[in-house]
């Protein structure tokens, strides 16, 4: 329902905008132009998904993901209970962690879907607690080297990219704990109403 | 050479020779995850298609700049730099979008100057957040995403505002 009320909002938004901009022509062009945009980037993103799909699929054959699942099983087991019974969607979550920990976005998103998608087998269609959770999880920017911004920041002219890193690393750790406490403090309430 | 270009790389490398070195046949695995790949595409696309169509309207129609007017004297309120309001607006439904954002605050104010750092810190302490919901639930088939939004956008905020916090403790204003 959440993504209903901002997907209207939004477009009755632009409607009321664009008349009181005289943009209409504009919005009606942007809808269709979005729409195919949609398909483009489902195209250029194919191929990564295959790719870390692919990856994956080696890693848990090598027994390589269920070591990583080891090492994060500590602090997962704490946040994700459920979730961790599954030795194959802790993999996929450890293998999440770790791309978003190192910065490569394109193999995070593959290997969370994965997760999701294991977690969501006996949902119904209703996201649980920790499903919630994941996903918070992966909307809050965990990665340690933010290398696309320093490269901006270095095309701008900045000699130093990197001195913004203790900023970023404050920011990160205090918009990820926001996360999990509006998570936590959400599902609880939903509870008692 | 950026250090970042060697990860990936590495990274492949070093999968593909553990897998060769524990018997596995790396090739006939990979193949097979990247199946599977494509069906987890079918279900993303329907939600990329709603959410592209609705953000393109939403920047053309001039009601972005209608809600980044209304943001500023909240955000004033904050400490968060006002001009930052668009790239507020558009990190959580386009990382591109938002790259372009930042670097265009960047280069007016300069890289180094208090907005241009708290821009670089929001771009680097958050994500591209509706994007992200509407594939894994897309993909993972959810209708019902309960509290995920709500939770996630408090997160976002929260990143928004300690991104201006951090740089006034790092850098001061």
């Amino acid at each position: 329902m959440a993504m209903t009320c901002v997907w209207t909002g939004m477009v009755v938004l632009s409607l009321v905008a664009g008349l009181a901009c005289g943009r209409l022509d504009a919005v009606a062009n942007a809808a269709l132009e979005g729409a195919q945009s949609a398909i483009q980037l489902s195209l250029s993103m194919a191929g990564i998904l295959c790719l870390w799909s692919g990856v994956m699929e080696v890693m848990n054959a090598s027994g390589l993901s269920a070591g990583l699942a080891r090492t994060f099983r500590p602090l997962l087991r704490r946040l994700l209970p459920n979730a961790c019974q599954d030795t194959e969607t802790l993999a996929a979550i450890s293998s999440n962690i770790s791309a978003n920990l190192l910065g490569i976005g394109n193999a995070a998103t593959p290997l969370g879907i994965r997760a999701a998608r294991r977690m969501a087998r006996s949902c119904g269609g209703v996201a649980s607690d920790e499903l919630c959770l994941l996903v918070v999880l992966n909307t809050a920017s965990i990665q340690l080297i933010p290398a696309t911004i320093a490269s901006v920041r270095a095309a701008a002219g900045c000699e130093t990219p990197f001195d913004i890193l203790p900023a970023v690393w404050l920011a990160s750790v205090l918009s990820v704990l926001a996360g999990l406490l509006a998570a936590w403090l959400f599902s609880h309430w939903g509870k008692r109403v | 050479m950026n250090w970042s270009s060697l990860v990936i790389p590495l990274l492949l490398a070093g999968i593909a020779l553990y897998g060769t070195g524990k018997r596995v046949d790396v090739y006939a695995a990979l193949t097979r995850g990247a199946e599977e790949g494509l069906t987890v595409l079918l279900r993303v696309v329907p939600a990329l298609v709603g959410l592209l169509t609705a953000v393109s309207m939403f920047r053309v129609s001039g009601a972005m700049e209608w809600v980044s007017d209304a943001c500023s004297p909240i955000l004033s309120l904050l400490g968060i730099p006002p001009e930052t309001a668009p790239l507020m607006l558009v990190r959580p439904v386009s990382g591109n979008g938002a790259l372009a954002v930042a670097s265009d605050l960047m280069a007016s104010h300069g890289p180094d100057s208090y907005t241009g750092r708290v821009a670089a810190v929001m771009l680097g302490s958050t994500e591209t957040t509706f994007y992200t919901i509407a594939v894994y639930f897309g993909s993972a088939g959810i209708h019902k995403t309960r509290h995920a939004v709500p939770a996630a956008l408090v997160a976002d905020l929260t990143g928004f505002a300690a991104a201006a916090l951090a740089v006034r403790i790092f850098f001061g204003t």
